[in-house]
């Protein structure tokens, strides 16, 4: 068994008297890809909140590579290396491809604000050439190298989750979140989602999957877990799960 | 030689650039700041009784100046996290009155008889040489690791956090900064008119340095450059109106933002203007 790079205990989160996530455990395997899947409202998007440090949680701990990071800011995760991208993309409107993957370096690289002022005049910082060569080297990985002095705006919609998987990326991250990526993308723009996710945990990146198109959850991911109304409900190995008769009941209801 | 009345044009719609840059920089950022006019003051007073009272160097006076700027702007700073949009506008606009009705009462600073005797030093070069190092500070903050902060945290503050940026630094680096450049043109100002008072400072002064910035457009600090320069020196251009200027002024003013509400250097625009830049490069 390989070691868990996440491990969730406990995790509740409320909005007002609802009650989004309850009492979640959960382990994520170094190494793994991992999926989420449940029906709408099932609390998916509030535990990738969570984890980020988007949001807070009313009680439970979270642990990444053996550390707690309760109530670290959201900016410190990524640091460690914990990045995700959201399922209503949040591009950088008003910024290139490029400067969306440069901001993605963002902690990875140093300089602070009298930086411009410093160096060669006329000559981009060293910094600054290496940032924008390891910015190529990401895009070319998920094939939007040509794109890279559009405006991101411009991107057609699946070039745009392409594009926030390239943003991740730069961070250097240990686990990525993915908050339904194939949402809105056509068969074709799946299949390359599929190569490009696979592509990325073969580097070493861990992955946790927020997704509803079964076919890519069945094919990726090596465990399951299922959340309905806040609560895990089924975990296992996908086609186990599928069979899995509360699972059935979640999604089509009882006769 | 140019005369003296071009130089105080040249002087005036210079520290007019100055502070249209310094409203720019934590605009870039997303950060609303309507109280620009109380950090030139706080550079202008300092620098002022610096070499009124203790007889200090124009140039360390000068610093001063800024340092005093940013240090409050930092300590702006810090209450403007919490707060966004309208908000921010609203409480930067009250520290800028806090600003004014603090020299108001301040014996030691003259109070509102303003504050005399402030020996001549700023000349158009020192103007012109702040200028030169602001644009190009400008002209290589955009394509670094903090510009792109900036603009990311202007576009989606919680995106950006998500991708690993400390808001709460960068924020406050914006507004210390934005105060540093306030104060230093403050300073300039105070040297150049040889006597100020708390009105100079007031909300009209904030607001037209708010107005220059996006009347030349926000997208780039290239808009602050361009729209503190003619908006200052328009009314120059208007004598011959006479009585109306000011009419015409401000007509001008709605027109043109009714016409190009982002302001006269737009995305589209800007992208034009570096594409030609870059085929005349490419040919030369």
């Amino acid at each position: 068994m390989s070691a868990s790079l996440l491990a969730v205990d406990g995790l509740t989160r409320t909005f007002g008297s609802l009650v989004v996530l309850s009492k979640l455990d959960l382990t994520v395997e170094a190494g793994q890809i991992h999926a989420i899947i449940g029906p709408n409202g099932a609390g998916k998007t509030t535990f990738f909140n969570l984890v980020t440090g988007a949001l807070a949680a009313d009680s439970g701990h979270i642990s990444f590579d053996g550390r707690q990071i309760d109530g670290l800011p959201a900016y410190r995760r990524t640091a460690l290396g914990i990045c995700r991208t959201f399922q209503n993309i949040r591009l950088f409107g008003s910024m290139t491809v490029l400067d969306n993957v440069l901001l993605g370096l963002h902690c990875r690289t140093h300089g602070g604000l009298l930086f411009p002022l410093l160096g060669v005049p006329f000559r981009p910082a060293k910094a600054e050439a290496l940032a924008r060569e390891r910015a190529h080297e990401i895009l070319e990985l998920v094939g939007l190298a040509l794109r890279a002095r559009q405006a991101a705006i411009e991107l057609p919609y699946g070039e745009q989750r392409r594009l926030e998987i390239a943003r991740a990326l730069a961070s250097a991250p240990k686990l990525l979140l993915l908050d339904e990526p194939s949402a809105g993308m056509n068969t074709q723009e799946t299949l390359e989602l599929e190569v490009l996710i696979e592509q990325v945990n073969r580097r070493g990146v861990t992955i946790l999957l927020i997704e509803h198109k079964m076919s890519l959850v069945m094919k990726l991911s090596r465990t399951v877990t299922v959340l309905n109304f806040g609560q895990k409900i089924a975990e296992g190995p996908p086609a186990l799960v599928q069979r899995d008769p509360r699972v059935v009941e979640a999604y089509l209801g009882t006769e | 030689m140019l005369s003296d009345h071009t130089v105080s044009i040249l002087i005036f719609a210079g520290i007019d650039v100055i502070m249209a840059l310094s409203f720019y920089l934590p605009a870039s950022a997303g950060q609303l700041s309507a109280g620009q006019g109380g950090f030139m003051a706080l550079g202008a007073y300092t620098a002022a009784y610096l070499t009124v009272q203790y007889g200090v160097p124009f140039p360390i006076a000068l610093a001063a100046g800024g340092m005093i700027g940013g240090l409050v702007g930092l300590a702006v700073g810090f209450p403007a996290l919490r707060l966004r949009g309208l908000y921010l506008v609203l409480v930067t606009f009250g520290f800028g009155e806090m600003v004014r009705v603090l020299f108001l009462n301040a014996p030691a600073f003259g109070g509102p008889g303003g504050f005399a005797g402030i020996p001549p030093a700023t000349t158009v070069w020192h103007v012109l040489g702040l200028l030169i190092v602001l644009v190009y500070f400008f002209t290589r903050l955009s394509g670094s690791r903090m510009g792109r902060a900036f603009a990311a945290l202007r576009d989606d503050e919680a995106a950006a956090e998500a991708m690993g940026v400390n808001s709460t630094y960068v924020k406050l680096a914006a507004f210390t900064a934005g105060g540093v450049i306030a104060g230093l043109g403050g300073a300039l100002y105070a040297h150049y008119t040889l006597f100020i008072d708390p009105e100079a400072f007031g909300v009209g002064r904030s607001l037209f340095v708010m107005l220059y910035a996006v009347f030349g457009g926000l997208a780039s600090f290239w808009g602050a450059v361009v729209g503190a320069s003619i908006l200052s020196v328009l009314p120059e251009l208007l004598r011959w109106v006479k009585d109306w200027r000011e009419i015409f002024y401000g007509v001008l003013v709605l027109v043109m933002m009714l016409v190009r509400p982002q302001g006269l250097l737009d995305p589209a625009l800007l992208a034009r203007l570096s594409l030609r830049g870059e085929r005349v490069a490419a040919r030369g």
